[in-house]
């Protein structure tokens, strides 16, 4: 009953990679359109706004049609990667890795900003007035008092991609050892004959994994959090 | 050393001013909404004119004809925020030495050492910003802005935060930024005991506008204040020299060529020559020497001139013995009730518990 038989641990060390991986590639992007978000005042700042947040009202099947169009092996980003990059997505980890960073990206963005919209500008401004660039105050400012936020935004977005079925399944499908993540793998067992005990098995991992991601974070962000407030 | 002549309109507020200072401690005085801080900004590059020039030490920061506008982090021009805004996930010494970074080594105008000394930070160091009291936290930030070596700083009401006590703590310091370094300071202050006690001039600024510019002694001490003005605002200046003082009493005596100032605290060695500014309306005339009242300082001098209000209020000008000036606010009916007309001889009575040690600076 509570053996985990390899295919389900193939299920699993799938599903950590594709987490991990989205979670860290995206992360950049995360922070950079966060700020973006939270100081750039510039026409069209709506326009980005929505299309961040889409994945996050849209159906996820659509989201993985769109990727599945765009990013096919025929599709128009798709085709250029595989020529110029020799990178294949489609029916790939890889790709599996993408839908969960842009079904991730929202929460991820909205932590990050949230954390950014809190720091007195002022402390910026100061450090401005004492000769630090731009770019300084970023790294040595916004970054170290925006990290709690980030940790949050970035571990939020581990636990989504964790859980990432819709789109992926529709964009790279669900085929075992190379796309299928838990919840694929739990998907296939209920549609299998007798394969309650599996789903159960699964189930318990994809909530212990969570949970740990979200006790991590909360600990991590805390820490963070109490050295910005300069109690440690 | 500053020319400022700047344009800016914001939705229900129109800055238009114009100024120039030498070196020293130059003060922008006016009411919350005047402008001041606006000023201050625009200085430092953190907000920008819609069309004005702003030049510091010979450098050009700002001049929207020729399309000049220096960024922040250029302009070498020190802020001291009134909370001080440390940044909090650093160290006292890593606040301290973080605009030192920025700052190329031949150009510094104290060593870190002689700021922590100067300021009596030391003890602090390894500290957070979090657990230090406001007058510390002000001190952290007028040496951090310090050691990044500005060629001019300004302290935007740098004591409005703190309590009357560690008022009197910092002022002596921010004296001795102004004589010992001969740093070119901007002071941005609504009160009036600390303008008075470091300007070496004065701006004061009302909506926006400069309404009048110079030595302190002469831009406190317009007659009656224009409309709207504050009678609260009618300063005088009486510069002396310490005597004595009375450790029991609590108490400096000061020489001056109308007659005794006695001072409500210790200000230092006999010797010392001190400015004390005295608000008109804490001058009391008398037309012969006092006898029997609890005054203790009686100026001697004659009525210079006699304005007279709209409303009760008359404001006398006396020519000390000297040849410095009081002003004193009194009814027009005390004016009448005594004869004062111009030539009149008179005494001039200063409550000592009235003057602010805010207001007693050394020059």
């Amino acid at each position: 009953m509570w053996a985990i038989t390899p295919e389900e641990m193939v299920a699993i060390k799938l599903s950590l990679r594709v987490a991990t991986v989205a979670m860290l590639v995206s992360l950049p992007f995360g922070i950079l359109v966060a700020y973006i978000l939270s100081r750039a005042r510039f026409p069209g700042k709506i326009v980005l706004d929505g299309l961040v947040h889409l994945p996050l009202v849209l159906p996820p099947v659509v989201t993985g049609y769109i990727l599945l169009v765009l990013f096919g092996r025929r599709g128009t980003f798709g085709a250029f990667l595989e020529q110029t990059f020799g990178i294949v997505l489609s029916f790939r980890w890889t790709g599996a890795a993408l839908a969960a960073a842009i079904m991730s990206f929202p929460l991820m963005v909205r932590a990050i900003r949230l954390s950014m919209d809190a720091i007195d500008r002022r402390s910026e401004d100061a450090a401005a007035t004492l000769g630090a660039s731009p770019l300084w105050v970023f790294f040595t400012v916004t970054f170290p008092l925006a990290l709690p936020g980030i940790i949050a935004g970035a571990m939020l977005a581990f636990a989504k991609a964790m859980g990432e079925f819709g789109a992926t399944i529709t964009f790279v499908s669900n085929i075992p050892g190379e796309t299928q993540t838990i919840p694929g793998a739990i998907y296939a067992y209920t549609q299998t004959p007798g394969g309650e005990a599996g789903a159960f098995r699964l189930s318990v991992v994809a909530v212990v994994i969570s949970f740990a991601a979200l006790i991590a974070s909360e600990i991590m962000s805390r820490r963070a959090g109490q050295r910005r407030a300069g109690f440690e | 050393m500053i020319e400022f002549s700047c344009r800016l309109a914001r939705p229900r507020f129109t800055l238009d001013a114009s100024f120039n200072a030498a070196s020293g401690c130059l003060a922008l005085f006016g009411p919350s909404g005047s402008g001041k801080t606006t000023i201050a900004k625009l200085i430092a590059g953190l907000d920008h004119p819609d069309s004005g020039r702003i030049v510091v030490g010979g450098r050009v920061l700002v001049d929207t004809d020729a399309r000049v506008r220096t960024p922040v982090h250029r302009r070498r021009v020190g802020f001291v925020f009134q909370d001080g805004q440390l940044l909090p996930h650093l160290t006292v010494r890593q606040n301290l030495d973080y605009g030192r970074y920025f700052t190329p080594d031949d150009t510094s105008i104290a060593g870190f050492d002689a700021v922590v000394d100067l300021l009596g930070i030391g003890h602090l160091l390894g500290a957070r910003p979090s657990t230090l009291s406001g007058g510390e936290r002000q001190r952290v930030a007028i040496g951090r802005a310090l050691l990044a070596s500005p060629h001019l700083l300004i302290m935007d009401e740098p004591l409005a935060s703190l309590d009357a006590d560690r008022k009197l703590d910092i002022l002596p310091f921010i004296e001795r930024l102004r004589d010992e370094l001969a740093l070119p300071m901007i002071y941005v202050s609504h009160a009036i005991e600390e303008v008075a006690r470091l300007a070496t001039k004065v701006v004061r600024l009302s909506q926006g506008r400069v309404v009048a510019e110079g030595p302190p002694a002469d831009v406190f001490a317009s007659a009656l204040p224009e409309a709207g003005g504050d009678r609260f605002e009618l300063v005088s200046f009486l510069t002396g020299t310490a005597v004595r003082e009375l450790p029991d009493y609590g108490m400096t005596v000061l020489a001056h060529p109308a007659g005794e100032i006695t001072l409500p605290s210790q200000f230092g060695p006999p010797g010392k020559s001190l400015r004390v500014a005295v608000r008109a309306t804490n001058v009391t005339l008398a037309i012969e020497h006092p006898h029997g009242l609890s005054v203790r300082t009686a100026l001697k001098g004659r009525v210079r001139s006699v304005a007279l209000g709209d409303d009760a209020s008359a404001l006398v000008v006396v020519e000390l013995d000297g040849g410095d000036k009081i002003s004193a606010l009194l009814t027009r009916l005390a004016v009448a009730d005594l004869g004062l007309t111009e030539g009149r001889e008179v005494y001039a009575l200063v409550k000592a518990v009235a003057i602010d040690e805010r207001a007693v600076g050394s020059f």
